[in-house]
């Protein structure tokens, strides 16, 4: 038995990365960063998801995508809940605390329900692309051209439904091919957050900048994959948080903490006040910085 | 191992009750070491005809994102914390770090931290090897870890725990001391290998940052209350006779923002209780060898 010897081959063994996507940089060792207020940048990101009662398996079926054998009204309607009922009581939240976001938005979303798009934007929150529609994922089995109009039509749909151009892009899941980030700086946008290596933003080697969106710390992640409660994630974002500011003070550069969050999980009459109380606590911390993606971006450009 | 016997013939069975008293230096009761596994995943790595690298076509974003963290911010905020409270690593190592990340690797040594092999990459399965691949990179760890670190590895934990039949002999062979792979036991012991001598450390799955937080699910408060609960119970029992715990972290888990904190405060509770010998893997091994 034996495996054919090129994989005992390591053409990349060298130093820095095994792809040239982006420099390697270690966090601590970069200029400090300030923000305009606080320490603590706390980047709010939720995303609005429409998932068409018909869900693709190519490339992939994104998370949280119909379950049963067809039709599943039962995840259907659960999903669409959030954009009639969760994402509202987000924003109630959001005005509670004065605090700006970014909405991670399906083209299909701001298409569909205007209301809801509408007084996202009144609020004085970001809308960035966040593909067409759920069934609109990226992965490295999608060719070239078919990526290249998928990128297109989503940032093209929003636009168009919203007037506004985005400047940030969200995949579905994250999952992007080798592809994406050409075809991001191709279409005008000039933020992805779908690397999650870092915890500030960074420029990739093509110009277009990451603000990474932490999955770890998604009610995704904690709520619905380790199937905590709402309590227990609320009180590993203050933990963070806590973290966050006090490596702030140590180091004497700012930092960030992004809150990813699902309508239709965070937004439930059960949960919500958890997220609600967790929003309070962090506005009343002066390291606290509520901002959107943009915001972030622009101010951390000006500095690096 | 016996290869295709049903018991592979690793060791002899040794009832926990009764065993010969192993005593640690200045009467501590448990044998404490922390293992960092500092990696290095491929982005785009060879297939292997008996496991997949990444679960996504290349690039897997998120698992390649995810590993990338340790290298660029959490190995700092984890080794920071861990020498704030007198801990130094024993690491396992994808020793091609040595070559794409001299840094994180330089950082290690400037702490004292103790290195060992766990393969070239971690996207680097030794399943279907032959025994001559097997010694190439039994070789290449060797060589990688000394030019790198100027140490002359110990132990070994295979690379994402993927081994051969000959793993164990080989790496007696080479002169190693300890294996990390083998969960049979609280306290170090003797493995059977063909030639010269080789000792099992207690590693850990149970208690490994991944099985904690991608197995049992558990938040960051819950996880460190798992090893002060692991401590404290392998603590009173060392009185009988010496035992190890030992804590496996990857730093892009443990030093998330969430769970810096209440590790921090695991490792506080660790070093102030007075029962813990807190080493490296190869004092204990030198320990327990020179009891026998």
């Amino acid at each position: 038995m034996s495996l054919d010897p090129s994989y005992l081959e390591y053409p990349m063994r060298g130093r820095g990365y095994d792809h040239a996507l982006y420099p390697w940089s270690a966090l601590h060792e970069r200029p400090p960063v300030k923000w305009p207020k606080g320490s603590v940048a706390v980047w709010v990101c939720v995303s609005l998801e429409w998932f068409p009662i018909t869900p693709t398996d190519a490339p992939f079926r994104a998370p949280g995508h119909m379950a049963t054998a067809y039709p599943d009204f039962r995840h259907y309607t659960a999903r669409d809940y959030g954009n009639r009922v969760g994402a509202w009581r987000f924003l109630d939240a959001f005005d509670k605390v004065g605090a700006q976001a970014t909405f991670a938005t399906n083209a299909a979303v701001a298409e569909r329900y205007p209301e809801l798009v509408c007084t996202v934007m009144d609020g004085g929150h970001e809308v960035i692309a966040h593909s067409t529609d759920m069934n609109g994922t990226i992965d490295g089995s999608l060719t070239e051209d078919a990526e290249g109009a998928l990128v297109g039509e989503a940032v093209r749909r929003l636009t168009a439904a919203t007037g506004v151009k985005p400047k940030g892009w969200l995949s579905i899941a994250r999952s992007q091919s080798f592809r994406t980030l050409d075809l991001l700086k191709q279409h005008g946008l000039t933020y992805c957050c779908d690397w999650v290596n870092d915890e500030l933003p960074y420029r990739f080697t093509n110009g277009l900048i990451d603000l990474p969106l932490n999955h770890e710390l998604s009610d995704r992640t904690i709520i619905a994959v380790q199937q905590q409660s709402a309590d227990s994630w609320a009180l590993s974002l203050e933990d963070a948080f806590d973290w966050l500011a006090t490596e702030a003070a140590r180091t004497g550069s700012a930092r960030m903490l992004p809150i990813h969050v699902t309508p239709y999980i965070m937004g439930l009459p059960y949960r919500i006040e958890a997220f609600e109380r967790l929003l309070a606590r962090l506005s009343a911390r002066q390291e606290c910085w509520f901002a959107r993606g943009d915001a972030i971006v622009e101010e951390w450009s000006a500095q690096a | 191992m016996l290869e295709g016997s049903a018991d592979p013939g690793l060791y002899d069975y040794a009832p926990y009750r009764g065993r010969r008293k192993v005593v640690w230096p200045d009467g501590k009761t448990v044998a404490v070491w922390v293992a960092p596994n500092l990696e290095y995943y491929e982005i785009d790595p060879p297939s292997h005809p008996r496991r997949k690298a990444w679960v996504r076509p290349h690039p897997d974003v998120v698992g390649y994102s995810h590993r990338d963290h340790s290298n660029r911010v959490s190995h700092w905020r984890m080794a920071d914390v861990m020498s704030r409270h007198g801990f130094p690593g024993s690491v396992s190592l994808s020793v091609a770090l040595c070559q794409h990340h001299p840094e994180v690797v330089a950082d290690g040594v400037a702490r004292g931290w103790e290195f060992f092999s766990h393969g070239i990459y971690n996207t680097r399965y030794a399943y279907e090897m032959s025994e001559e691949q097997e010694r190439a990179i039994i070789e290449d760890s060797i060589r990688t870890v000394r030019e790198a670190t100027g140490q002359t590895i110990r132990g070994w934990l295979a690379p994402a725990l993927t081994h051969t039949p000959r793993t164990l002999d080989l790496i007696a062979e080479y002169g190693l001391d300890y294996t990390c792979d083998l969960y049979h036991d609280d306290q170090v012991q003797e493995v059977k290998v063909k030639s010269g001598r080789l000792a099992s450390i207690p590693y850990s799955l149970e208690v490994n940052d991944h099985y904690g937080f991608f197995v049992y699910n558990m938040s960051g408060r819950e996880y460190a209350d798992t090893l002060i609960r692991q401590f404290e119970r392998l603590a009173a029992e060392g009185e009988q006779s010496g035992t190890v715990m030992c804590i496996p972290l990857h730093a892009y888990l443990i030093g998330q923002p969430h769970r810096i904190g209440p590790f921090e405060e695991a490792l506080r509770h660790i070093a102030a209780d007075g029962r813990a010998w807190i080493a490296r893997a190869g004092e204990i091994v030198d320990a327990w060898r020179a009891q026998q």
